[in-house]
């Protein structure tokens, strides 16, 4: 499946290189408790292709921080990958050893966490863990340690001296920074990013935004995004995927999806929050609640919540559907109109 | 108890009507390092505004802008360092008594930013709603209490509300909990609610929910609410005023569709052209910003945003700018901006 890769807000179009960068194939992951077991990723498929922005959006529990924490192999019990593989530059990152897993993160992979006041270590100064992450990876000489890490923290707009400076001591947005200047030590060739602008305010989240995207410009590295709020992501993304409740229930260009989105739930949440210009109005949300994953409804997960709602619905689950260039999961699109 | 009628500020309502909250030149300084230090943090420096009944008045900043310090020190968890605050007329620094210092926080309650944390967890959600009731409503029987914690629930959404004042709030959703926070201040039949940041730690799509409570409390329970916030969108939505505060100070406020609709303080256009809005294109200007707001240690004369300003002058080194009504009801702080030109600073 072809993928427009011409990014039209900046009038840049991403090299192409042979194939795609990062291929997910039928990926699912399972929460195996005590209750039972709790499918929190079924059957997740896509490609990324090398410098392509892919944000993944939904609604708190919807599974996508699981999602990509399958990608990276981060998940911890009870949660694991149950089937499916993760295919990156070429090797199955499931089937790996911890050992060559641990080669590909920080130099070909890494991962900004949600909160970077949890995700660095409080005890250690700046520069500290960076040079732990570079040690790691077999670069001993001091200089060239000091001398990278003062690159990617000017890289993010921090001043060099903050090396020495410990975590509290920066502000909420310099954390961030900082957080993702430490995983472009090795100018990898993905970087997953798990809500990293949430716990910022809008003037910090725009500037974050946007020095990501000029980063991202400057290197070429591919970046998954994934993050509640679309529409932060509104003018960064080349593709959109929306989630609900472990499945992929929309994916396609950003633009196409804010634009004209076909299943209920993306447009549901196009129109979730209030517009800053034009007319004020009155806004309802999506009413209810994402289904508990344990006691999934039979048919359409979206169903309960859905305004289009069919009888089939209820009974049958749908498969995806490829209209134009997004794939949709709604029976609206079935070759009969979802009449059946 | 005097009254405060002897104090005519700046920004007095129509001659007879006083205002549900007045504040007349509030300061919150915090002193910072060791113990012979002199040092000061102004967290809020001379804030003036007042808030009508059945309104709700929106402030609006980055972090560290000094708006949650503004919420707390309305809600008595501090005492402001200088100037007055009237509640109904009466100044707020002459309770004294349990008593009166009860029945002010009966009528100014607080709903929390974090409703993860704000919640006891080993209580069901009646624990909070009934003892509020108990301590504030002490004339309630204990089936009227019953009876009002059904219907504040059910006023915010939470239906039944019979059954979900049994369940824990690790039962309950965040939109939920937020939602139980409400009830709680609703409980008490307030005058204003102080919300501070009560959706940032929501899903967007749940968002909405909650603004439309917050509209609801407005237009059918007559409160009015303080809706502190960094999200000016919300902000257009829910409320009627907007206060727009930068580094301690406020910089601008007046009608909301009128401060949004015609920004007069670069600050305000900053924050304006940082929201994110996917039906507008993208802001080159706004991206270009990569500042924070100072720490406002004792500070020197001058507007403190003049460092993230492109329209900075040399009087903006020199002279802290005074709030100034530039239109009818609107007012901004800078030095700059004048009634009819745009600056556009930044949009």
């Amino acid at each position: 499946m072809a993928h427009a890769l011409a990014d039209d807000q900046h009038g840049v179009t991403i090299p192409r290189q042979q194939g795609p960068l990062l291929q997910i194939q039928d990926l699912c992951v399972e929460y195996v408790l005590e209750s039972g077991i709790v499918e929190a990723v079924d059957k997740v498929s896509f490609d990324l292709n090398p410098g392509e922005f892919l944000a993944i959006v939904g609604e708190s529990g919807c599974g996508k921080s699981t999602l990509v924490f399958g990608i990276a192999q981060l998940l911890n019990p009870p949660a694991e990958v149950a089937g499916g593989s993760v295919t990156f530059l070429g090797r199955n990152l499931v089937t790996l050893t911890d050992k060559d897993l641990a080669a590909v993160r920080w130099k070909d992979m890494s991962v900004v966490m949600q909160s970077a006041m949890n995700a660095l270590n409080p005890v250690k100064s700046v520069g500290a863990q960076f040079k732990d992450a570079m040690r790691a990876h077999g670069v001993t000489s001091q200089k060239e340690i000091a001398q990278r890490s003062a690159e990617v923290l000017k890289m993010v707009g921090i001043d060099p001296v903050h090396l020495a400076s410990y975590p509290h001591q920066l502000s909420g947005g310099m954390r961030q920074r900082s957080m993702i200047a430490m995983a472009m030590l090795f100018t990898p060739e993905l970087i997953i990013m798990d809500e990293p602008t949430s716990a910022l305010d809008v003037v910090a989240q725009r500037s974050l935004m946007a020095q990501i995207k000029d980063l991202q410009r400057e290197l070429g590295f591919a970046v998954i995004f994934v993050t509640h709020d679309m529409s932060l992501v509104s003018h960064y993304s080349n593709r959109l995927m929306v989630m609900y409740a472990g499945q992929v229930s929309e994916v396609g260009p950003t633009r196409k999806l804010f634009d004209s989105p076909h299943h209920p739930y993306t447009a549901g949440l196009t129109d979730a929050f209030p517009s800053i210009r034009g007319p004020k109005l009155p806004l309802t949300g999506i009413p209810g609640n994402p289904p508990d994953l344990a006691r999934l409804p039979a048919g359409c997960r979206f169903a309960p919540r859905c305004p289009k709602v069919m009888p089939r619905c209820t009974t049958e689950p749908p498969p995806q559907y490829q209209v134009e260039d997004t794939l949709v999961r709604c029976f609206l699109y079935d070759s009969d109109g979802g009449e059946r | 108890m005097t009254d405060g009628d002897s104090q005519p500020g700046p920004q007095r309502a129509a001659p007879g009507s006083e205002p549900l909250l007045r504040v007349e030149r509030m300061s919150k300084h915090f002193k910072i390092g060791n113990t012979i230090s002199r040092k000061a943090l102004h967290a809020v420096d001379d804030a003036t505004f007042s808030v009508g009944e059945r309104q709700i008045v929106a402030v609006a900043g980055e972090s560290g802008s000094g708006k949650s310090t503004l919420a707390r020190v309305l809600a008595k968890i501090y005492e402001p360092t200088s100037g007055e605050i009237y509640f109904q007329g009466k100044p707020v620094s002459k309770i004294r008594s349990r008593r009166a210092r009860l029945a002010y926080s009966r009528q100014v309650p607080m709903v929390f930013q974090d409703p993860f944390s704000s919640i006891n967890p080993v209580f069901r959600v009646s624990h909070g709603v009934m003892r509020a009731l108990k301590l504030h409503r002490p004339e309630l029987s204990r089936e009227q209490r019953y009876a009002e914690a059904v219907r504040v629930f059910e006023t915010v959404g939470l239906n039944p509300g019979s059954e979900v004042l049994q369940r824990y709030p690790h039962e309950l959703s965040g939109g939920q909990r937020q939602r139980v926070g409400f009830a709680q201040a609703l409980a008490m039949r307030p005058k204003l609610i102080l919300a501070d940041e009560p959706v940032s730690m929501l899903d967007v799509s749940i968002r909405i929910g909650l603004l439309n409570v917050m509209v609801k409390l407005r237009d059918t329970e007559g409160v009015s609410i303080i809706y502190i916030t960094h999200d000016l969108a919300s902000a257009r939505y829910v409320s009627d005023r907007l206060i727009v505060m930068y580094a301690g100070n406020i910089v601008e406020t007046g009608p909301v569709e009128e401060v949004l609709g015609n920004p007069r303080h670069p600050y305000t256009e900053l924050l304006l052209a940082a929201a994110p809005d996917p039906r507008a294109p993208l802001n080159a200007s706004a991206e270009a910003d990569r500042g924070e707001p100072p720490k406002v240690i004792d500070p020197a004369p001058g507007c403190r945003f003049r460092w993230r300003c492109p329209l900075a002058v040399d009087e903006c080194q020199r002279v802290t700018p005074q709030l100034r009504e530039l239109l009818p009801h609107h007012q901004a702080a800078c030095h700059v901006a004048t009634a009819d030109t745009l600056t556009k600073a930044f949009v």
